[in-house]
C-alpha cells in the first residue's frame, strides 16, 4: 500500500492553507446543503409559517399605521429576523459537530485551527443567502415589491447579510459554550424573542413604553428598517434617535457584536486544549 | 527534531483540574510498530493522557515527545504524525464515506487527485468499498468505526491513537475493530489503546500500562501482569462439604508454580491459579471422577478488571470520578441523524473468557 507522504509545509505558507482550509471546510457545508435540502426547508419552517401567517391570516387586521402596507412592513422584518435567529443554526451545528468529536479530529489534523472557526462563518453567510434567497421568491409570491431600485435593494441584502455573519460569531461562541447539541436547541429560548422584541412585525412606538425601548435598540430593528428604506418602504416610527438612524446603527450594530464576539469565539476555542 | 528511538516519549505528566488531579507525574515509552494498551475503569487518567499526547490538551507539568516532536512546543508538528479515533466516530454524517475522507484528506493537506486516491485505498483497505458512496449515516457501528480509523490513517501516522474505540460496539463489530487494528501494525505504526477491557488489552496490546485516578500503578505485558496480578484460575464447585478436602488435594496437582489453592467453605468451592487453562480443566475433571469426587460446577476464568484493580490498588475499579475530560457522549435525542446511541457498553466487570464445562 502506497502511504501518502507527509507534505511540507513552511511558515509563510500558513496564510495560503488558513484560506484554503477554509475553503474545503466551506465547500463540504455546502455539499451538506445540496445533499439535505430538508433542512434548509426545516431552518425556513418559522419564517414562511410567519409570512404566511402575517400576511394572510393578521395582516388585514394589522394597522402599523401612516397608510403603509402591511406586507410591505412585516415582509422585510421577516427577512431581518430570519436572519437575526440564524445564529441559533450556527451555535447547533457547532456544538454537534464537538459533541460528535469532529472538532477533536479537526484539533488533532495540521489543518490551519483558524479554518474551522471562519469555514463555519464563511459557510453559515452563504447559507443566509439562499434562505434569503427563498424568502424573497416567497414574499414576491405573496406580492410584496421592493421599489428603490437595484443598488438599494443589493445594499438591503447586504445589511442583512452583515447582521448574520456578526451574529455568526455569537454563535459559534454559544455552540462552544454549551455542553451538547440538545441545550443548543434550547437557544431558541433566547433567538425567539430576540428576533420579535424589534421592529420586525409592529413598530416599537406602539408597544408599551419599556418594551418599546428595548425593541428599539435590539439591533434587529435597526437592520429591519433600514431594509425598509431601502426597499422604498420607510418604516412608521416615533422618531427617536436610535429609529431616524436606522441606516448606520445597521451597519455599527453588527460591528459592535463582531468586536464583542469575535475575541469570546476565538477565546472559547482556544480553551478547548486547557 | 529531537533524536529519539520511541514513537511516544512522555516524563512525568500532570494534568490538574482544579483540585483534581485528572494525570499526575506520568511517564510513558511506546516503540514503533508496537500496541501500548491503557488500562483503566472511568476517571482513571487515560483520555486525559491521550488528549495530551494528540495535542489536544496543555499539559500543566511534563513533557512529551510524540514522532519525536514536542507536543507543547510544536503542536503542529505533531499533527502530521497522528491518527485520533476517538471514543465517538468522528464523521461527517451528512455525508458519503468516500466524501468524509477526502474531506480530511484535503485538510491533511493532500492534493485534489492525491486525496482521492487515498480514499480509494482506504476504502478497499477497511472493507468499505461498497458502502463508499452512502451517507455515513446509514452505516452500522462497526462500518462507522473502521471508517474512522480509515480517516485517521490517510497520512499513514506514526502514532494512532485509539481512545475506547470499541465502547458501545457489539462484539461483532468489536471483532470487525481488532481486525483492522491489527493489520495496521505492520506499517511500523505505533498504537496507542485506552480500554476499560482487560480482554481488549490483553487480545491488542504488547504492553499494558494500568491506570488508577491519574496515577500509573503498573506497566508491563499483559502475560506478565496477568501472572503477576494472578491469571487464569480453576474453579471447582463440589456438591458436599465432605468432597472439600479431597478436590483441594486434585487442584494442588495443577495448581502452578509458587501459587496455592484456596477454599471457600461456605460457597463449597475451591479456586487455584494454573498456568495451561486447558490441560488442568481436562486433568481435574478427569481426576475428579475416578476419585467419586461430585462435582457442581467446574470452570476455568480468566481474573476480570476489577480483579486486577482489588490486586492492585486495595480497591474497586468504579469508584473512580468521571474522567472531566471525557466528551459528552451524543444523546441520541439530539441527533439529527437519528441513529441512535449504539447499545450501552458491556459491563466491563463482567467476567471475560470464562469457560464453564457443566458436568
Amino acid at each position: 500500500m502506497s502511504a501518502a507522504t507527509v507534505p511540507a509545509e513552511a511558515p509563510e505558507r500558513r496564510l495560503y492553507w488558513a484560506i484554503a482550509d477554509c475553503l474545503t471546510v466551506v465547500r463540504n457545508e455546502l455539499v451538506h446543503i445540496a445533499r439535505q435540502p430538508s433542512m434548509l426547508a426545516w431552518q425556513l419552517g418559522f419564517p414562511i409559517v410567519s409570512v404566511l401567517l402575517f400576511v394572510y391570516v393578521f395582516g388585514s387586521a394589522m394597522d402599523v399605521g401612516a397608510s403603509v402596507d402591511y406586507k410591505d412592513y412585516a415582509l422585510p422584518g421577516m427577512f431581518a429576523m430570519t436572519m437575526a435567529q440564524g445564529f441559533m443554526n450556527t451555535a447547533t451545528i457547532v456544538a454537534f459537530t464537538r459533541q460528535l468529536g469532529v472538532m477533536d479530529r479537526y484539533r488533532s489534523m495540521p489543518m490551519a485551527p483558524s479554518a474551522v472557526v471562519s469555514g463555519r462563518g464563511v459557510a453559515d453567510v452563504l447559507g443566509a443567502s439562499l434562505d434569503l434567497a427563498v424568502l424573497a421568491s416567497i414574499a414576491l409570491v405573496v406580492g410584496w415589491r421592493p421599489h428603490g431600485g437595484v443598488p438599494r435593494i443589493l445594499a438591503a441584502f447586504a445589511l442583512l447579510l452583515l447582521l448574520r455573519f456578526a451574529l455568526t460569531w455569537v454563535g459559534v461562541y454559544l455552540g462552544l459554550l454549551v455542553p451538547n447539541a440538545e441545550a443548543a436547541g434550547n437557544l431558541f429560548a433566547v433567538a425567539l424573542p430576540f428576533g420579535i422584541v424589534s421592529s420586525v412585525f409592529t413598530p416599537p412606538s406602539m408597544m408599551p413604553q419599556w418594551l418599546g425601548t428595548v425593541a428599539m435598540w435590539n439591533p434587529v430593528s435597526s437592520t429591519a428598517n433600514a431594509i425598509r428604506d431601502l426597499f422604498g418602504d420607510p418604516a412608521p416610527h416615533g422618531g427617536s434617535w436610535i429609529e431616524t438612524h436606522a441606516l448606520p446603527m445597521a451597519m455599527v450594530w453588527p460591528l459592535v457584536i463582531t468586536a464583542i464576539f469575535l475575541p469570546l469565539a476565538v477565546r472559547r476555542f482556544q480553551a478547548l486544549g486547557r | 527534531m529531537e533524536t529519539t528511538s520511541h514513537a511516544v516519549l512522555a516524563e512525568g505528566l500532570t494534568k490538574r483540574y482544579g483540585a483534581t488531579c485528572a494525570l499526575d507525574d506520568f511517564d510513558l515509552t511506546v516503540a514503533p510498530g508496537t500496541v501500548q494498551g491503557l488500562l483503566g475503569p472511568n476517571g482513571a487518567g487515560k483520555t486525559t493522557a491521550v488528549r495530551i499526547l494528540s495535542t489536544l490538551l496543555r499539559p500543566d507539568g511534563g513533557r512529551a515527545l510524540v514522532a519525536g516532536h514536542d507536543v507543547a512546543k510544536d503542536p503542529r508538528r505533531v499533527r502530521r504524525h497522528i491518527g485520533l479515533v476517538g471514543q465517538n466516530a468522528a464523521l461527517d454524517e451528512a455525508v458519503t464515506g468516500r466524501r468524509n475522507l477526502i474531506l480530511f484528506g484535503r485538510l491533511f493537506h493532500l492534493d485534489k487527485r492525491r486525496a482521492a486516491r487515498r480514499a480509494d485505498e482506504l476504502l478497499e483497505r477497511f472493507d468499505l468499498v461498497e458502502a463508499a458512496d452512502r451517507g455515513v449515516r446509514q452505516y452500522s457501528g462497526g462500518m462507522r468505526r473502521r471508517l474512522d480509523l480509515a480517516a485517521s490513517m490517510i497520512l499513514a501516522p506514526t502514532v494512532l491513537f485509539l481512545d475506547e474505540p470499541t465502547t458501545g460496539l457489539d462484539p461483532r463489530a468489536r471483532n470487525e475493530v481488532w481486525e483492522a487494528v491489527r493489520s495496521l501494525l505492520a506499517g511500523g505504526t505505533a498504537v496507542l489503546l485506552t480500554t476499560q477491557y482487560l480482554d481488549e488489552a490483553d487480545k491488542l496490546a504488547d504492553r499494558v500500562a494500568v491506570l488508577d485516578r491519574g496515577r500509573k500503578i503498573a506497566d508491563d505485558t499483559p502475560d506478565r501482569l496477568k501472572r503477576e496480578l494472578g491469571g487464569d484460575r480453576i474453579e471447582v464447585v463440589v456438591r458436599e462439604a465432605a468432597h472439600l478436602q479431597p478436590a483441594l488435594r486434585v487442584l494442588a496437582l495443577v495448581t502452578e508454580a509458587g501459587g496455592e489453592p484456596l477454599v471457600d467453605a461456605e460457597e463449597r468451592r475451591v479456586t487455584a491459579p494454573v498456568e495451561d487453562r486447558v490441560a488442568a480443566l481436562t486433568h481435574v475433571a478427569r481426576v475428579c471422577r475416578e476419585e467419586g469426587i461430585a462435582i457442581e460446577d467446574i470452570g476455568v476464568r480468566r481474573p476480570t478488571l476489577d480483579e486486577v484493580f482489588l490486586r492492585l490498588t486495595g480497591h474497586r475499579a468504579h469508584e473512580g470520578d468521571p474522567d472531566p475530560t471525557t466528551p459528552a457522549r451524543p444523546d441520541p435525542s439530539a441527533d439529527p441523524g437519528g441513529r441512535g446511541d449504539p447499545s450501552a457498553p458491556p459491563d466491563p466487570s463482567a467476567p471475560s473468557g470464562k469457560e464453564v464445562a457443566h458436568r
